[in-house]
This record gives structure tokens, sequence and C-alpha cells, in this order.
């Protein structure tokens, strides 16, 4: 196999992995802060991204709405989604959350496939605008303003995140109940409500994450199972129910691909992380920051 | 847990069984229509891999999402023997079945061995990421697997007037074994080992029962039947591509079949598989693109949130209820098992 190691190059692909490993941290901040508040595994986070994708597709074609402004339209509309999806689906949930959820979640991603294959087909699509086609040269790279643009976006709203956890008495519900759920319910906080606000801000998050995945990656309908593997490793990389942990997860992941793709081939950019996950796994099963969980609950 | 399949273990055994065997013998005969053998083989093949999921994962509790690799070892062994040995088709290829099964078995020590120590969520992830891994291996060593011009098996040359019966007989056999070692492990002492693990591992472990190797052997077991299935199912097709062999989805489908049916019964993969393959391939040749994931989606949502312990679990319930009633003279109380209570709020703390 040829190996080639220009440094150039190599800081190239690893700025190029910062700028999309902080999109990918968004959506995966979202699935990490929703298991960890309602111990469920969401599945169909990966379908909310893509459907958030369409959503922005649609409004930029039918209603020529810039990407970033529609956003203002879409991240209300997923949120409003999430409290429904959550009410319905996955509050009736008594027992073995976790399990159930997987398969419960499954479910709703799959209408989620079925029903933007109604809507728009399957044909690959990509969202487009001056920023997507135009870009500056970066050492040997040409990097779209879409990467800047969305890292910039990606930054402020993992800001807004932060300062929402932890500089808010919402989130210091959030992170009693990611501590001890029973025992934030006896000291009065109203459970119910929190995980159905927690749940809606992981889907509105992937609102702004999928406008940026579809600008940068084609998609159709059945995208997400690939996505969501990808979500799945960052957040068992970062450690499950850990917020920092998915946004670091997400970097790692993202340029490790990158420099492997320069510096061996594209076509094993992922397996080189995979490998690089299960070894880390063999030493650290909770992943990098998260709790070990030594009993079965 | 839950034994309640075991109150009438005379009926269980003996009656239903064999009238379920004689008719699923018989189908084909009564039922000679290509398409109709078509959807039942796909159904046998699922219903033999849920059933082989069910034994490791059932069992022990460890919901492996990644059961798809042994598949895609049973597929690529049969087809790389059969091609690269230049074996003719017909009945001869069918003793490659076991070997296919070996030889996943033989895999599934190893990397049974390295997702065994992760337990919870980090191993159902590990297990899915290994279809990932080998699935771009399959893709990338084209010296060995030719890529994604897949491989093309030798035709089985039968006839047309019988060509699915041999698949459908053998698939049928391979299916009655898992079940007999299913039931088997399920009524012996290493069955209960199983169900220790998935109960409670860590104080099984204190009680002296070896947990790593029961979790591995039941692994290999159940890595075995599917290595086999794989085999047998890319005999069936006549042709391999590492995408629809290594495929993912496949191992989320047989989870859900055994979800839908009930874990950790014998039974209920068997149902599971009949009631979603024959949907799916229903859906797949009637519904348009999109309706079908529409309806697949929501059959499961419905299924999962108004039976969430199964079919067989639920109905069984059900019907235990009514025949006590109507035994009672129509007493109303019901003196079945009381539904396992929501875990007390302390136990979250433990440990």
């Amino acid at each position: 196999m040829p190996f080639e190691f220009d440094p150039v190059t190599v800081l190239d692909a690893v700025l190029a992995g910062i700028l999309t490993g902080t999109v990918y941290a968004l959506m995966g901040m979202g699935l990490s802060l929703i298991f960890g508040v309602l111990d469920i595994i969401d599945v169909a986070q990966a379908g909310y991204v893509i459907l958030a994708a369409y959503l922005s597709f649609f409004l930029q074609r039918s209603l020529h709405i810039d990407l970033f402004l529609g956003l203002l339209i879409t991240i209300p509309l997923l949120f409003l989604l999430g409290i429904v999806v959550e009410v319905v689906f996955i509050r009736p949930i008594k027992r073995d959350r976790t399990q159930l959820s997987i398969l419960i979640t499954f479910g709703i991603g799959l209408v989620i496939e079925g029903v933007l294959g109604v809507f728009f087909g399957t044909t690959e699509r990509e969202l487009d605008a001056w920023y997507v086609t135009q870009g500056i040269k970066v050492g040997n790279f040409y990097i779209a303003y879409v990467y800047i643009f969305a890292f910039i976006m990606a930054v402020a709203l993992i800001a807004v995140l932060f300062v929402l956890l932890y500089r808010t008495k919402f989130g210091r519900s959030v992170r009693a109940l990611m501590q001890n759920r029973t025992a934030a319910q006896l000291i009065g906080i109203n459970v119910e409500r929190v995980s159905a606000i927690t749940f809606a801000i992981g889907a509105a998050l992937t609102a702004a994450g999928g406008m940026a995945y579809g600008a940068t990656t084609p998609f159709n309908n059945n995208s997400w199972y690939d996505l969501i593997t990808r979500l799945f490793a960052i957040i068992i990389l970062g450690g499950l129910g850990s917020v920092q942990g998915a946004l670091i997860g997400a970097i790692i992941m993202l340029v490790l691909s990158d420099v492997t793709a320069v510096v061996w081939s594209p076509v094993w950019s992922s397996a080189v992380f995979f490998a690089a996950l299960v070894l880390l796994l063999l030493f650290r099963p909770q992943g990098l920051f998260g709790s070990l969980a030594t009993r079965k609950q | 847990m839950d034994r309640s399949l075991k109150l009438n273990p005379r009926l269980i055994t003996f009656g239903w069984p064999l009238i379920l065997l004689v008719a699923a013998v018989s189908f084909p005969l009564v039922f000679p229509n290509a398409a109709v053998d078509n959807v039942a083989i796909l159904t046998l093949i699922f219903a033999s891999l849920a059933t082989s999921w069910n034994i490791f994962a059932g069992y022990t509790g460890y919901n492996a999402l990644g059961h798809t690799v042994y598949f895609g070892f049973g597929a690529y062994t049969m087809a790389l023997i059969s091609v690269n040995q230049q074996l003719p088709g017909g009945f001869g290829l069918f003793l490659l079945v076991p070997v296919a099964g070996v030889v996943a078995a033989l895999c599934a020590v190893p990397l049974g061995w390295i997702s065994l120590r992760t337990r919870g969520h980090a191993f159902v992830v590990i297990t899915l990421i290994a279809v990932f891994i080998f699935q771009l291996l399959a893709f990338n060593l084209r010296g060995i697997t030719l890529g994604s011009t897949g491989i093309f098996l030798p035709a089985p040359g039968f006839a047309l007037d019988w060509y699915f019966l041999p698949y459908y007989y053998v698939q049928l056999a391979i299916l009655v074994l898992a079940l007999l070692i299913s039931w088997y492990i399920r009524s012996s002492r290493y069955g209960l080992w199983l169900l220790a693990i998935r109960d409670d591992e860590d104080r099984a472990e204190g009680l002296g029962v070896r947990t790593g190797a029961g979790k591995l052997s039941a692994f290999v077991i159940s890595a075995f039947f599917t290595g086999m299935i794989g085999a047998m199912y890319a005999y069936f097709i006549g042709s391999i591509y590492p995408q629809y062999v290594f495929d993912p989805a496949l191992s989320i489908t047989l989870v859900l079949m055994a979800f839908l049916g009930g874990v950790g019964t014998l039974s209920g993969p068997v149902v599971g598989a009949l009631i979603l393959e024959i949907a799916q391939q229903y859906f797949s040749l009637n519904a348009q693109t999109g309706y079908y994931q529409i309806f697949l989606g929501a059959l499961f949502l419905i299924i999962m949130l108004l039976l969430p312990r199964g079919i067989v679990r639920s109905l069984f319930r059900l019907w235990s209820a009514w025949r006590i009633r109507r035994g009672a003279g129509g007493s109303p109380v019901a003196p079945e098992r009381p539904e396992q209570p929501e875990r007390p709020a302390v136990a979250v703390e433990r440990g």
C-alpha cells in the first residue's frame, strides 16, 4: 500500500476533520444527551438528520429560502417533532427502556425513511448555494465556504447548549436527571417535562446538523443507516451519556478518517477509525468520558 | 424470568411441534408454486437466523447486532470453496453447508472473545461495527473476495419441477436442528447458566457460574448456525455481494423478528420471522417505494407498543388468563403470574 506523508496535506486533512467533526458533534451530542437523560438509544436520530436535510432542500428549492435562514424554520419544526415522538412513543415504554427503545426508534426511522421516499423518491440529492460551490484554498486543499460557515454555526450552537446545560436552572435539572433519575424526581424536578424537552433539543440540534450534512454530502432517504452507525461510533468513543465526550469523539473520528484518507486511501478511512475504536474499548469499555456500567439494571 | 411456556410441558413439547412439523414438511407439496416456495424458503432462512441469534442473545441478554458477520463468513466460505475448487452444482454442495458453519464458528471464537469483554450498549455497538469492518474488508480485499464484482455460485442444475424442494428441506432441517438445540439448552443446566447471566451477571459469577465460558460458547454455537444459514442463502440466491451478505440491516431485521415473537422463548423467533418476513415480502411486492417502509415501521411501532413482551408471551398470557377465568366458573380474579413489577426505584443505585 502506498503511504504518502506530505505534512501540508496531512495538516489540511486535520483541518477538514475538525471542521466536519463539529457538525457531527452537533448530532452526536443530541444523541448522547438523550441517552443520558432518558436512558434510551435513539436510532431515529439519524432519521431526523436526513429529514432536516430534506426540509432544507424543500425550503430552498420551492420557497428559495437560504439554507442558514431556513434553520429558523427547521429547528422549531424538529423541536416539535421531538416533543411529539417523546410523548407518543418514548413515554409509554415503561420496562426494558433501553432495549425496547432501539426497536421502537428503529420503527420511527423506517417511517421517516418511507415518508421521505414517498415525497422525494430515492434520488440522491445535494443542497447547493453559492457557499457550497465557492471556497478558499488552504494549503493544497480547496475548502468550500459551507464547511467554514457550518463550523461557525456548530460552535455557536454547541456554546448555546453548554450555557443551557451549565448556566440555567433547566440545565441543572437535566444534569440531575443524568446523575440519578429517582433522586431528581424526589427533589421535585418534573422528570417528564425535562425528558420531553431534552429529547426535543436533541432532535432540534439535528436540524442544523442535517442542513450542514446535506450541504457537504449527497444524501437520499436511506442515508440514515450509514449515518447512525457513525453517530453511535462517536458517542461510544466519547462515552455514552457524556456531552463533552460526543464533541471530542466526533472530532477524533473525523480527523482520523480524513488523515487516513490522504495518507493511505479513502477506502480504509472508516475502517481505521472503527479498528481504533475497538482497540480503545478493549482497554476502556466505557469510552473516553463515560462512566462504567458495572451492573445491568 | 418468565417460564410461562413451561406451564404446560406435555402439550408444548409433543403436540404442537409435531403438528407444525407435519404442516411444514407438507407445505411445498401442497403449494408447488414457485413464488410461494421462494418466500417460504426465505422465511425459513430468517426463522433459522432469528432462532440461532436467540440461542446466544435471547438467553444471555447480550443484544448482538453483528450476526450478519457470521452469515457473511458462511456465505463466502460456500462461494469461495465451490468456485475455487470448481465443484459442480447439485446435491453435493449441500455438504459444504456444515463446513461453512464450522468456519464461521472458528472465526467467532476470537471475535466473540474480544467483543464479550464489553457489555451493555458498548457490546451492541461493537458487534454492529464489526459488520461494517467486514463489509469493508469484503469490498476491498479484492484478491480473495472479488470485491463489488460479487461471486457467482455454480448453478444447482435441479429440474424446474422440484427446484425449490432441496433448498426447502435442507433449510427446514437446519431450522429444526437449531430449535432442538435451543430447546435442549433452555432446559439444561447450561441454559440456566445463560439465563443467570441475563438476569444478573455479577451475581451469577459470584455464585460460581463460569460466565466467560458460558457466553463465549453460546456465541460460538449461535455463529455456527448463522454460518450454515449464510451458506444456504448464498447457494439459494446463487450470487453474493459484500453489501448483501454483510448487511447491517439484516442483523437488525432478525433481531426485530426475535423481539416481535418474544426474545428468550423457544418459538418466539420463529413466530416473529413468519410474520415479519411474509409481511416484508408482501409489501415489497405490492407497495410502492416508501410505503413499504411506512407499513413496516408502523407495524413495528404498533406491535412494540401494544405487545412489548413479544407476541408469544403476550398471547400466552391472554390465553391462560382466559382459560383460568373459564375454569374458575367466571371468577373475575385470574391468579396468573403478576406482571413483573416496575423495578423499585432504589435498585437504580445498586452496584
